[in-house]
């Protein structure tokens, strides 16, 4: 395979039909290898520091006397009520997860109401009332709030930005570069019911399922897994972008291979059903209430009981094993036994017909 | 070139170009055109690409050719185990 | 699923495998018509399965990959007006035209929507009366039946706001091209499941015939995969050249006849041009005259169409079995799914982005 540049007389600047984007397009947003390019290579050349760089979950930060997680997030979801949750729901379980992942105890969150002129004052009830549901399941605190009106076609409804503090006690080192050769890589549950529920809730592919979103807080699955003595080398919520994003981020930042059993894979009925009529793969799909935790394969079996213990992770699995080479990949076992790639996914989840 | 999975109906309203039905694919239900399957019944099984019935499945046909293919690997296992005892005895050969 | 995972038994699948193994005794060069059957071959792991004599060529059954680069350049202009709700299938969407692609002409302003279905964008039509809705008709004979329909029910509603743009392949001219090509190596055919669920297979006996070649109608599980495959081994050891359904449970040899009727209603077969093929005689449909006012090439005067090929891209030999996707110097360099030089690399179906992304490398295990 060569590197040269090809000869082009008709287009001297550049060959490729799509050159860099001139603008941002919706995959950018997607969690996958679009959003990666995007964070990369606009914004880290001049909006980034050495605890960014790390690109885990949470900023870990050390104030001296302990370690502080913090974190944020942007929610934009449609519809804003979906069987299983709504937008501030997802707001909460998003911050509170997100300091989860990389060991911490949420305690305090912000949100920040972007709100469209003529949002139904009464859905803006509900939500706000979900939130604090959240709040409560989770354990935490909603300590500083900000409300701003936009103009009507300005913002689709309403935009949540949410944020968060934890606090990390001593002994944890949880961060996406810890994953071990040998590792055991378990999921707390079956995937793709977030994304395939909202889609259905979207209504624009016109299917129904009964499924529900999985949106909820992890922290007490987290908590479980430290009390048991589960030496916890990486979690991570695979939310947009779905397993396979999370599992590629993984590889890269630990430089490591994962590999995955086709078969034990724990899928809906549904979600399988959604996926083989739209052309879906079940990895790219996104989660709100499902954690990826890589742990010393000693720990494997303590790990699954105790999640097991609490209804968010009764249906802990294991489902594949770290190893090392080929650094930085993601494979999977097929269930007829070859080996392929799992890739990240591009950027938006696109139903196809082929 | 054609994504096509199998549903069962599970109800039918109109007739002829306007016919349409609810299908059920594992759970996941979508309305779908069943105009070019008339004969499709409640319970039938059709394939449906694009939110269109393009064949019924003929469910006795899959039903013995799956029978036929998980019998003629056992059979070949049978001969080959028989032929195993012979001086060079090889599983080769067409059944 | 039933009806769907039974012919993913694995055991099954072994079983069969070992069939074939115990049956091959020279080179086989097997052509699967499908882009869905290749996906399937590939993501399952069959294709390294599979024993070494028994190469297969992946054919040119992706519609997305053999839409010509005017039809997308035509249709990124439509889709750029204001006046217009754009509905593609999915697969478009990413399909680099000579200079943009549908996600960038939504990131613009225009409104391009996804639909699974055409008769979903009907009925965006009708709850939109002020707008013009189009609708990107693309495919093989299996989507042909649903275009038609949409075409038939915006009549009889009355819509005078719906219109598609079509881009019909047809698989018989295509295995023609293909045999007719110099260097032709393909011996034998998996004929395309779901396009024979609509035409039957009554159209390939003169194909068969004429080139010598066993054509095996085969579906796209991993047990009617190697169905096909056995098949077509079998009758290449015999020196049989005849057309085989081993997809019966779906395929009859008459076909879908209500389906066809709906397509011949609507469109006429005509020569059509194959993006990296050129154009070949009585390949592709057409709307019909008696629908003409359904034609978005009509309806919309779109101006002068400059495409401009990528130099680079052989998607051309590759669809038609010629190269490898490996053989190409821009393959996972230049040119990749996140910034594809041409179609194959674009659509999950074309060969290019199936091995980009399931064997880069390739790492075996033994099953």
């Amino acid at each position: 395979m060569s590197n040269a540049p090809p000869t082009n007389p008709l287009n001297a600047s550049c060959p490729t039909p799509l050159p860099q984007h001139e603008r941002v397009v919706l995959g950018h947003g997607g969690g996958g290898r679009l959003t990666s390019d995007l964070i990369e290579k606009l914004f880290r050349p001049v909006l980034s520091s050495r605890v960014l760089a790390e690109g885990d979950d949470s900023a870990v930060l050390d104030t001296g006397t302990g370690r502080l997680a913090f974190s944020t997030d942007a929610h934009i979801v449609h519809p804003l009520e979906f069987p299983g949750g709504d937008i501030g729901r997802l707001a909460v379980c998003g911050t509170v997860n997100d300091l989860a992942m990389v060991g911490a105890r949420p305690r305090w969150l912000s949100a920040a109401f972007i709100i469209e002129e003529g949002l139904p004052t009464d859905l803006l009830a509900r939500i706000a009332a979900s939130m604090q549901r959240a709040a409560e399941e989770a354990g935490v605190e909603l300590v500083a709030a900000d409300t701003k009106v936009a103009p009507r076609g300005t913002v689709d409804g309403l935009q949540i930005a949410s944020g968060g503090v934890g606090l990390i006690p001593d002994g944890r080192d949880v961060r996406a570069a810890n994953a071990k050769p040998g590792d055991a890589v378990l999921v707390s549950g079956p995937i793709g019911n977030h994304g395939i529920a909202v889609l259905a809730a979207r209504g624009e592919l016109a299917f129904d399922t009964t499924l529900r979103s999985d949106a909820a807080p992890l922290n007490s699955l987290v908590e479980r897994l430290f009390d048991a003595g589960v030496a916890v080398h990486v979690l991570r919520d695979p939310t947009r972008g779905g397993v396979a994003a999370s599992l590629n981020e993984i590889a890269k930042a630990s430089a490591v291979s994962i590999v995955l059993n086709e078969e034990a894979i724990p899928i809906d009925p549904q979600v399988e059903a959604a996926s083989e009529m739209l052309g879906f793969d079940p990895l790219h799909i996104a989660n709100e209430g499902k954690l990826i935790a890589i742990v010393p394969s000693g720990d494997a079996e303590r790990a699954l009981t105790a999640m097991k213990e609490l209804s968010v992770g009764e249906g802990a699995v294991p489902i594949g094993r770290v190893e090392e080479a080929p650094a930085g990949r993601v494979l999977l076992e097929t269930a007829l036994g070859p080996t392929r790639i799992i890739d990240m996914p591009a950027g938006e989840l696109l139903p196809r017909i082929c | 070139m054609c994504l096509g999975i199998p549903g069962r109906i599970e109800s039918i309203e109109g007739d002829e170009l306007l016919r349409q039905g609810i299908v059920d694919f594992g759970g996941v239900k979508r309305e779908v055109c069943l105009s070019c399957v008339p004969e499709a019944i409640i319970d039938d099984y059709v394939i449906v690409h694009v939110g269109f019935a393009i064949s019924m499945i003929d469910e006795e046909e899959a039903h013995a050719t799956l029978e036929v293919l998980r019998q003629m690997g056992e059979l070949e296992e049978e001969l080959g185990a028989a032929q195993g005892a012979e001086p060079g005895g090889d599983t080769g050969g067409g059944s | 699923m039933k009806h769907l995972t039974e012919y993913r038994d694995k055991d099954l699948v072994h079983k069969l495998l070992g069939q074939i193994r115990a049956e091959v005794r020279r080179e086989y060069v097997l052509m699967e018509v499908c882009g869905g059957q290749t996906h399937s071959f590939v993501r399952s792991g069959l294709v390294e399965l599979l024993p070494d004599e028994v190469t297969l060529v992946h054919g040119p059954g992706c519609p997305v990959c053999v839409t010509p680069l005017e039809v997308i350049d035509r249709a990124l202009k439509i889709a750029a007006r204001p006046d217009v709700i754009f509905t593609s299938f999915g697969d478009m969407l990413r399909v680099p035209g000579s200079e943009a692609d549908l996600f960038s002409v939504r990131a613009k302003g225009g409104d391009v929507r996804v639909v699974y279905s055409p008769l979903d964008a009907v009925r965006i039509a009708q709850e939109n009366p002020d707008r013009q809705v189009v609708f990107f008709a693309i495919g093989f004979e299996t989507t042909a039946p649903a275009n038609a329909m949409s075409v038939v029910q915006a009549e009889r509603l009355g819509l005078t706001n719906y219109s598609v743009l079509v881009s019909h392949a047809c698989v018989p001219g295509a295995m023609r091209a293909i045999l007719d090509a110099p260097g032709n190596r393909v011996q034998g055919f998996l004929a395309a499941g779901h396009v024979c669920a609509v035409m039957g297979y009554w159209e390939y006996p003169p194909i068969a015939e004429q080139y010598k070649v066993p054509i095996v109608v085969t579906g796209f599980e991993p047990v009617d995969l190697v169905r096909g495959v056995l098949a077509a081994v079998r009758q290449l050891n015999e020196g049989r050249a005849e057309v085989e359904n081993a997809y019966q449970r779906i395929v009859s040899e008459p076909g879908n006849r209500e389906a066809q009727k709906l397509v011949t209603e609507v469109f006429e077969l005509g020569p059509r041009g194959w993006r990296g093929i050129g154009e070949i005689p009585d390949s592709g449909l057409h709307l019909r005259d008696a629908y003409a006012d359904f034609d978005a090439v009509r309806r919309f005067d779109v101006g002068d169409i400059h495409s401009v090929e990528s130099p680079v891209c052989i998607a051309g030999e590759i669809l038609q079995g010629r190269k490898k996707p490996t053989e190409c110097p821009a393959f996972g360099t230049e040119c990749t799914p996140d910034h594809p030089l041409g179609a194959t690399m674009v659509s999950s179906e074309g060969a290019c982005a199936a091995y980009y992304r399931y064997h880069r490398p390739t790492v075996t295990v033994n099953g």
